[in-house]
């Protein structure tokens, strides 16, 4: 520190009074600093143990190959193989599509549910977070047991007159959809529904006092206002997507192959756990960098739960 | 945990006589692990004093974390034939003593450097008979056949058991079948067979338990997987059925994990439960057959058992016994080329 002001050009230096105590100011500063560094390390610690070393390590294993020696083969197998990309491909697939349903059925809902008194929207926030109570495999085996062939959903529908023909709803793209977008339409409704009760009432008052119709003062106003909430869940709903493992392995029929999937396949395969890690570091890249361009069109802090900023 | 309990009470009861001594051992579990359990477990923990702790496991790739971490818990661990050989070539296994585990009784080919065989299953098909009745397909190229047997089905997700029908399907010769696989070109002629019939397949199963209860639910018309699975389902009032014709025949077999804490106590508890008396016991719970043939002799299994089990002379004589070699050799690489044609 001492040494960049000696250096500094002297015109531009301020008078000697300041400067004395300039010092002491920056003294001060920099133990205060140190006293938040050292007041936080605990945490920073956790996160170097919990965070930073495993994903270095992952990163490391990924270039470990079968020998034991640095190779790329890790890699290479990825691009020489084109079910690579096509799983990539599904996996980002399955994700968007999850979000766009979860955001399609649950704004409209997490609506309905913040014009609702408050004893009634409790009610209903309870039974949006009622399935969180059942283990999410079983929530995946009922929906087997629903959407199958013989399942209660095709021989109601058949018994009615509906159809004639049981339709295959699952063991396809159809019956994982079905499965995540119930499991994942919670964590889209809860963030939605916050930034709904956030809203002051008067501005749509305000909107139609001002002469918009309602759908105008609902798009120019409310809309606008929820999207900080909305954001937030639908970012939330596709990142948990891109990992998930148990509803595409139960309800995709073995056809709907996820990264997740096909890094423990990699590991039952292969002799090294490089070809797994590989996999984990590019999907770990590629939804940074979906991140990162959403962040140029979102307010990312709100995913913390700032809102308004 | 009556189970743990009996057990731990019969190791103190003998404590006084042998040693206190314990393993650790995992399987599969569901009504396979329920099988070994009665038939061989707990009855050779009584036998020998030694008390049996029970878990289930994810496989071969368990065991590699716990040796590449120092870290082995388990003392013996149920594989199959082919994981167990990889795992040994990788040097995850400790070797077999076959001076202690007798094994002069064995069909030849049913244990290996590492791992002594436990039971015998095949990998068969098997039909709805509310489809098909009693006469379904009575060959691979009949699997295939989707004029004669319209209806979906079901086939393996991973390529261990799913290459040899394809072939057979195609015209190949069992006896021939892992001499053309020993190519590319060859799984990659496998493969394509598949893909034929992928149009058809509903579902690629990745467990026993999933193909049972395919067929149990009626999801599908026909599907690939274990015969045992198949039985009990049946048992369960499942209208299916299968057939061994061209089936593929493989066993089961027990490792011990390099380092295991009590390596030695394994290996005379792999002795025990390689005996006849144990494992004539095993068709009693599930229809896989005892790897030694002296079980055959001591008359626990009858006539009608036996014309039930893979290994019987008659039903061994109508399948294709699986190669380890060729799994050793080449299963990464069609298990990447089957990824392709899965994800197409």
């Amino acid at each position: 520190m001492q040494a960049t002001s000696d250096t500094k050009p002297e015109g531009l230096s301020p008078p000697a009074s300041t400067r004395l105590n300039e010092d002491g100011l920056r003294r001060d500063g920099r133990l205060e600093r140190l006293a938040l560094f050292g007041l936080s390390s605990p945490a920073l610690i956790l996160i170097l143990v919990i965070l930073v070393i495993p994903v270095g390590w992952l990163f490391y294993v990924s270039f470990v190959g079968a020998d034991g020696s640095f190779s790329l083969e890790n890699y290479e197998r990825m691009i020489n193989r084109k079910s690579y990309r096509r799983i990539f491909y599904t996996t980002f697939q399955v994700s968007f599509l999850t979000t766009g349903l979860c955001v399609l059925i649950g704004y409209p809902l997490a609506y309905f549910l913040s014009q609702l008194p408050d004893r009634l929207a409790n009610i209903g926030l309870i039974t949006v977070l009622l399935p969180f109570w059942t283990s999410l495999l079983v929530r995946t085996y009922a929906w087997l047991v629903l959407l199958q062939k013989q399942g209660l959903v095709n021989n109601w529908a058949i018994s009615l007159g509906l159809w004639d023909e049981p339709i295959k709803m699952v063991h396809n793209m159809t019956g994982t959809l079905i499965g995540m977008v119930h499991i994942m339409l919670p964590f889209l409704i809860l963030p939605v529904y916050g930034s709904m009760r956030a809203i002051n009432r008067d501005l749509m008052k305000a909107a139609s006092n001002l002469g918009a119709p309602p759908r105008r003062a609902f798009w120019d106003v409310f809309f606008p206002l929820t999207m900080p909430g909305l954001s937030a869940g639908a970012l939330m709903v596709f990142i948990l997507c891109l990992g998930f493992f148990v509803t595409p392995a139960v309800l995709g029929g073995g056809k709907v192959i996820m990264v997740s999937m096909k890094i423990v396949s990699n590991i039952e395969l292969f002799v090294n756990w490089g070809a797994a890690s590989a996999l984990g570091v590019v999907l770990l890249v590629l939804t940074m960098i979906i991140l990162w361009v959403a962040s140029r069109f979102l307010k990312l802090e709100s995913l913390a739960g700032g809102g308004h900023g | 945990m009556t189970r743990t309990a009996t057990l731990t009470l019969t190791a103190t009861l003998l404590a006084s006589t042998a040693l206190a001594d314990e393993v650790t051992i995992a399987s599969w579990g569901g009504s396979y692990q329920e099988a070994q359990s009665k038939a061989l477990f707990e009855p050779a923990a009584e036998a020998t004093g030694v008390t049996v702790k029970q878990e289930t496991y994810g496989g071969m790739s368990d065991v590699r974390l716990q040796v590449s971490t120092g870290q082995v818990t388990l003392d013996i661990v149920a594989s199959g034939s082919g994981s167990a050989a990889r795992a040994g070539a990788e040097g995850l296994l400790e070797e077999l003593d076959y001076d202690v585990i007798d094994v002069s009784t064995f069909y030849p080919t049913l244990k290996s450097t590492y791992c002594v065989g436990g039971d015998v299953f095949s990998t068969v098909y098997a039909w709805n008979t509310d489809t098909f009745g009693a006469d379904g397909p009575q060959s691979w190229a009949d699997f295939w056949d989707v004029e004669k047997f319209p209806g979906s089905r079901a086939y393996r997700g991973s390529v261990a058991g799913a290459l040899e029908p394809a072939l057979m399907a195609d015209g190949v010769p069992p006896e021939e079948v892992y001499e053309v696989l020993a190519s590319e070109d060859g799984i990659e002629r496998a493969i394509d067979k598949i893909r034929e019939l992928k149009p058809h397949i509903d579902v690629f199963w990745t467990s026993g338990a999933q193909h049972a209860q395919l067929m149990k639910d009626g999801e599908v018309d026909m599907t690939t997987g274990w015969n045992g699975r198949f039985d009990n389902a049946a048992k369960d009032g499942a209208a299916v059925t299968y057939s061994f014709n061209q089936a593929l025949l493989d066993y089961d077999c027990f490792a011990i994990p390099k380092g295991a804490p009590n390596k030695d106590v394994a290996m005379a508890f792999l002795a025990e439960i390689s005996k006849p008396e144990y494992q004539d016991d095993l068709p009693k719970y599930i229809t896989y057959g005892p790897t030694n043939k002296a079980a055959y002799d001591t008359g626990e299994i009858s006539a009608e058992t036996a014309a039930m089990l893979p290994s019987s002379p008659e039903n061994a004589a109508l399948q294709l016994p699986v190669s380890l070699e060729w799994y050793a050799e080449w299963e990464t690489v069609a298990a990447e080329m089957y990824q392709e044609m899965l994800t197409e």
